[in-house]
């Protein structure tokens, strides 16, 4: 029996219900229809009145989740896409971010975004925000790439006394499978060596993992070893493991979905610079989507974010340097 | 309410007003001269410069209405999410004169610890919210917090009350929020303080309809009208909707009419205010109207009225001498972290 990286979420907030009767969900559609994308399904019937259908108001479902954590409440909002959690934004920058700081009290509110692109899904339902909210002191932005970390991440969101942004990716909703969850590995802070090499480290975190460990069996074709390290979470970032790999491999490319401007690769590359810049023999790479919205049609789309051609490429021209 | 001329030769064989609305008039009032007082102060000291180093919002005009609310909450079992004119309904709820300067003066010691400052204060453990700048986002937060009490089975008659004005309402948030408080028929009071300006913006350029109270039918919910600058009706228009929200009513809208009498901050001399409005029918102070009545009444003297402006300013003097003498931030003490989960704070890499 194998378990996908969607159910693996639906699994890890059925566990949360049970165990933590301060554990609420909250979004669109969740409860009787199970979401848009079943990561609720069935929970509203096994957990009745604690799985509620919210009006379409992002801004209204952050706001009433950050009141319903100071009275002591660990709600689970679930934002029908990742792209629509603008319209939340302020709520969850101003409010959810800004709240222990400020006034001492913990806010443990779990957000979670369903991320990033699919074909066919246009500008509007294929975002990735995790660089916006990462900019923004107070919140914790976590990016699992596997189905383990689906479920054990958002375990351990749920956990954190702190807002957390639960990235889940889309493309690997239902592509993603696992024969079972094994034990908890990592906490979350903690980066993955998903594959050793010497030659050049690709530093990724999501969706984008499987691509660089692709192009990174294609690179051992021509007798390259290409370390990959998954981020697990962007913020906070493992800035030991990185360096720890560029040190191994002494080159390196940061790797991620996301617009170009900016962003988490932008933040991989400035450390490994300021920190790790003895390390390097090649200048630091970053490879991104391109800087335009996401485009609908799936040949524009395959072009739009890197591929594993286009990730293979940038390694070339790495180690070529 | 009737009103009895204090030399009046009809005899009153028992009180026309009953003693406990009287009582709570005059507790109500001696909150608004607290916080009158008070905000007089913080003007003088924003004037003065030098001790208080952002801006200063005052209340007045707004005292009634603010505290009218505040008076009918019980601290400790109610959600408070007062706004930018609130000192009265503050003071009212219970929040102590300290709490006000020390968040003015950036003092360590107050609830803010210099880390926000003058109105964005609270205690959001004690069902006290700290507002953020952004309007209406608040709503849904005083909503989340009665959401997770009922769910916690820890509701029992509880209520919330939080505050906007005119401008406010204009927000996307603010809509939100009352919706989704509408739809899940929370016990919330929305008072909506319509001053009539929104920093400089007059209603004709803010709204549409008729009457903002136009709108509570929109959202499903109750909404009243009342003459912001009448305390006594302030009170009766609070008072009989906290009982409807207390015993499942759901959300109540309640619009004051009035004037402000400042500008958005002591920065502002409010000078877009044409004079016709100045000297028109919404211009009245609601603290001079209710010492009217107080005096009309015969509930208390000219010289005990004095006792009381000597008393508050004592007690705000005393607040200010003693704050003054308080820690300021330490930027070397300071634990700058943004997280509660120190394990989780990212290592200072600019450090």
């Amino acid at each position: 029996m194998s378990i996908t990286y969607l159910e693996a979420i639906r699994e890890a907030q059925y566990e949360a219900l049970r165990h933590n009767p301060a554990v609420f969900l909250y979004g669109q559609d969740i409860d009787t229809f199970g979401g848009a994308f079943k990561a609720t399904k069935n929970l509203g019937k096994e957990f009745p009145g604690r799985v509620f259908d919210s009006p379409i108001s992002e801004d209204a479902m952050v706001g009433m989740a950050v009141g319903a954590a100071i009275e002591g409440a660990r709600p689970i909002v679930e934002m029908q896409f990742a792209d629509f959690s603008s319209v939340g934004f302020n709520q969850i920058v101003n409010q959810a971010a800004t709240l222990y700081w400020r006034t001492n009290t913990p806010c443990p509110i779990t957000i979670r975004l369903p991320s990033g692109g699919t074909a066919g899904s246009g500008p509007f339902h294929s975002q990735s925000m995790e660089a916006l909210y990462a900019h923004y002191p107070g919140l914790v932005i976590v990016t699992p790439a596997t189905v383990e970390d689906a479920y054990w991440m958002l375990l351990d969101s749920i956990a954190i006394d702190d807002p957390v942004i639960f990235c889940e990716h889309k493309f690997l909703y239902y592509h993603l499978k696992s024969d079972e969850i094994g034990p908890r590995t990592l906490p979350v802070g903690k980066a993955r060596i998903a594959r050793p090499g010497r030659h050049a480290t690709i530093v990724t975190y999501s969706a984008m993992v499987h691509e660089a460990l692709r192009a990174a069996e294609e690179l051992q074709l021509d007798g390259y070893s290409i370390e990959v390290v998954d981020l697990r979470s962007v913020k906070p970032m493992d800035t030991d493991t990185i360096l720890a790999s560029v040190a191994r491999t002494g080159r390196l490319l940061a790797l991620g979905e996301a617009f170009p401007w900016g962003g988490v690769t932008a933040e991989i590359v400035s450390r490994v610079a300021t920190e790790g810049f003895h390390l390097l023999d090649a200048p630091p790479m970053r490879l991104n989507s391109k800087d335009t919205p996401i485009p609908y049609h799936p040949n524009l789309w395959k072009a739009h974010r890197p591929t594993i051609a286009t990730i293979a490429a940038a390694l070339r021209r790495l180690l070529r340097y | 309410m009737g009103r009895v001329a204090p030399n009046s030769l009809i005899p009153r064989a028992e009180p026309v007003v009953p003693t406990d609305f009287r009582a709570q008039f005059l507790q109500t009032y001696q909150h608004m001269l607290l916080s009158r007082v008070l905000e007089e102060k913080l003007g003088a000291l924003y004037r003065a410069g030098g001790r208080i180093v952002g801006g200063v919002y005052l209340g007045k005009g707004q005292e009634a209405f603010s505290a009218a609310l505040g008076a009918q909450l019980q601290k400790g079992k109610d959600l408070y999410g007062p706004l930018i004119r609130d000192q009265a309904g503050r003071i009212a709820f219970g929040e102590p004169v300290l709490d006000c300067v020390r968040t003015y003066l950036g003092a360590v010691t107050g609830p803010m610890r210099g880390r926000d400052g003058n109105i964005h204060r609270g205690r959001p453990r004690d069902g006290y919210m700290a507002m953020i700048s952004h309007l209406g986002s608040l709503l849904s937060v005083v909503a989340g917090g009665l959401f997770a009490k009922r769910l916690a089975g820890k509701l029992h008659d509880a209520i919330g009350a939080t505050s906007i004005g005119d401008g406010g309402t204009s927000t996307g948030a603010f809509h939100e929020g009352l919706n989704m408080a509408a739809v899940e028929k929370l016990p919330l009071i929305v008072s909506v303080a319509n001053n009539q300006y929104a920093y400089s913006t007059p209603n004709s350029r803010q709204y549409a309809c008729e009457n903002l109270v136009d709108r509570a039918a929109g959202y499903g919910i109750t909404g009243v009208s009342v003459d912001a600058t009448d305390l006594g009706a302030c009170l009766e228009v609070f008072r009989a909707a906290v009982q409807r929200a207390r015993s499942g009513g759901g959300p109540q809208m309640i619009v004051g009419t009035l004037l402000r009498l400042a500008g958005h901050g002591e920065h502002d001399d409010a000078s877009y205010v044409p004079d016709l409005a100045r000297k028109g029918p919404l211009s009245g102070d609601c603290l001079g109207i209710a010492e009217r009545r107080i005096i009309d009444e015969a509930w208390m003297s000219e010289r005990d009225l004095k006792e009381l402006l000597t008393e508050s300013r004592n007690k705000v003097d005393q607040a200010v001498a003693k704050v003054s003498k308080e820690p300021t931030p330490d930027p070397f003490k300071d634990n700058w972290q943004a997280l509660s989960c120190a394990d989780l704070v990212e290592g200072q890499h600019e450090a």
